[in-house]
């Protein structure tokens, strides 16, 4: 089966620029578990975010567009995996090795995607 | 007993005795919990009709496994064959749908006894308290599909509207399918059974809750219902101490339950309890699972509650109760789950080992159970108990204030009046 893993944490989190030491080491447990899930053949996608700061909401009924995100919550969707996995528990188990700091994990299956 | 009562008796016994372990074996050969449960359904509906003119076969397990298989087979190929026929005509609509892995053989299989199918019953019955699943779910979901209770005695021993009920199984059913939650047996084995454990004593706790509700004759017994399930836990994981810990637990419950109210339905304290009418089998049965439990060396809060079930059970009168060992548990226990309410008991039980003073002493530290009303309830007796009757009486005040129970209204109200 298809799983989506979906990162929600804490955005206002002081992260390391890019460029320096700091930055290497907070990308270096991500780097292993995106390598981890190709070595595992598990890997489908991934990706991260920008902060909710950039994000603009379309509302359909009216077509007006607003600043911010859909929902303003202390955790915000940050990045995600698609990932291929025999059953639930076997998604769960790898998305509790994401290195995130905190926040929430939330696993779903994929019910259709294009160009599976 | 006439042959119609005969029969459908043993209709009702192969429902709750084998239809789990025969779901369990054609889920894991079908793939597909849905298919296995309606075909299990599908069998027991013709044993209704069949039985009746046929006489009750032989083996009940063996025909609810043989015939319950050829309705499996039947329903995969009438839904294949329909999506064959949708195929032909609008090719769109079976874009990804799902087919059975393969179609299954009609050979036969050996179901001989009650004990069969233990691995794939074990893997259902942590399926059905699969922590992806709520917790009414789980209980619901263990129920009907490992005690093969129908959706309508579910809902009546919880005293729900069956619509309620059957959407939660429903519910349930359509996550472990979708979101693929698996049969198996899970590399983290203990939390898995101790969330199999916490449904089990949730059963378990509700027959209390629920009793003296209405039309008790008529309901089934949650209490035996949990009691049966958790024999059947054991026998899967035999060596398993917190299991036997939990069914020491609610034998001895059970054991006293016939002198837990009195002729006009009125809650009995355990000290005012006629100790006559405790079931002395089931205390003695107690006894034996809880020792065997403690030869383990793994100790656990279900065989903690035990040990203090027990020591209740086990005391001839309410004086002879060993308030010292129980203290001892009730520390074991807080230690291990931090609860207040736990505290609460422990300090009670200080109270009664030690004096009344010693309690208090404790107890005054619990400030996190201000709105509950046993700890008023408690505080207040061993306030009347140390003499202190005036604040006593104020303290058992607030707690009438705190509680709707009348059964417990009422008895406050008696205590007050009697120490006024």
């Amino acid at each position: 089966m298809e799983y989506m893993i979906l990162l929600h944490a804490n955005e206002n989190l002081d992260r390391p620029a890019p460029g320096t030491a700091e930055f290497e080491a907070y990308m270096g447990p991500w780097f292993a578990f995106n390598q981890s899930l190709i070595d595992g053949g598990h890997w489908i996608s991934g990706g991260s975010l920008q902060p909710t700061s950039t994000a603009t909401t379309i509302t359909l009924d009216d077509g007006s567009v607003t600043d911010g995100p859909y929902a303003e919550t202390k955790e915000q969707l940050g990045g995600w995996y698609i990932i291929t996995a025999s059953d639930l528990d076997e998604a769960l188990a790898l998305g509790k090795g994401a290195p995130l700091k905190g926040g929430y994990v939330e696993v779903r299956p994929i019910a259709y995607r294009a160009n599976a | 007993m006439p042959d119609d009562a005969r029969v459908t008796a043993a209709i009702i016994e192969l429902a709750r005795g084998q239809s789990a372990r025969v779901l369990a074996l054609l889920a894991r050969r079908f793939g597909d919990l849905d298919t296995a449960d309606d075909a299990v359904q599908d069998a027991l509906l013709e044993a209704v009709t069949a039985w009746p003119r046929d006489g009750v076969p032989e083996n009940p397990g063996g025909w609810l496994y043989t015939v319950a298989l050829r309705k499996g087979i039947d329903r995969i190929r009438r839904e294949s064959s329909a999506r064959r026929r949708t195929r032909a005509s609008a090719p769109e609509l079976v874009e990804g749908a799902t087919s059975p892995a393969h179609e299954p053989t009609d050979e036969d299989h050996p179901v001989h006894d009650n004990g069969f199918a233990g691995d794939e019953y074990l893997r259902l019955m942590l399926l059905c308290c699969h922590p992806a699943l709520d917790r009414d779910s789980q209980v619901a979901l263990t129920l009907r599909l490992v005690g093969g209770l129908t959706t309508n005695e579910i809902a009546a021993a919880y005293v729900q509207p069956v619509a309620t009920v059957a959407q939660r199984i429903v519910r349930a059913k359509r996550k472990i399918r979708d979101a693929g939650i698996p049969l198996s047996i899970p590399v983290a084995l203990d939390d898995r059974v101790a969330a199999l454990l916490t449904v089990l004593y949730l059963v378990f706790n509700e027959s209390y809750l629920a009793r003296g509700a209405a039309d008790v004759v008529t309901r089934v017994d949650l209490a035996d219902e949990a009691i049966r399930l958790t024999r059947q836990a054991l026998e899967l994981l035999p060596a398993n101490a917190e299991v036997e810990g939990l069914l020491a637990l609610e034998l001895f419950s059970r054991a006293r339950s016939a002198a837990r109210q009195d002729a006009a339905g009125e809650l009995t304290l355990l000290e005012q309890q006629d100790r006559s009418a405790w079931d002395r089998m089931l205390i003695a049965e107690g006894n034996r699972v809880l020792a065997s439990a403690l030869a383990r060396l793994r100790p656990g809060r279900y065989q903690l509650q035990a040990i203090i079930a027990g020591i209740h059970a086990n005391a001839p009168t309410p004086e002879a109760t060993d308030w010292r060992a129980i203290a001892q548990a009730y520390g074991q226990l807080l230690a291990m789950t931090g609860s207040p309410v736990v505290a609460l008991n422990h300090a009670v039980a200080v109270a009664m080992a030690e004096g009344p003073d010693a309690g208090l002493a404790l107890i005054d530290g619990l400030a996190e159970l201000e709105s509950y009303y046993l700890f008023h309830a408690a505080r207040g007796e061993l306030l009347a108990r140390a003499g202190r009757v005036p604040e006593a009486v104020a303290q058992l005040a607030h707690a009438l204030e705190l509680t709707s129970n009348g059964a417990e209204r009422r008895h406050l109200a008696r205590r007050i009046r009697a120490l006024s």
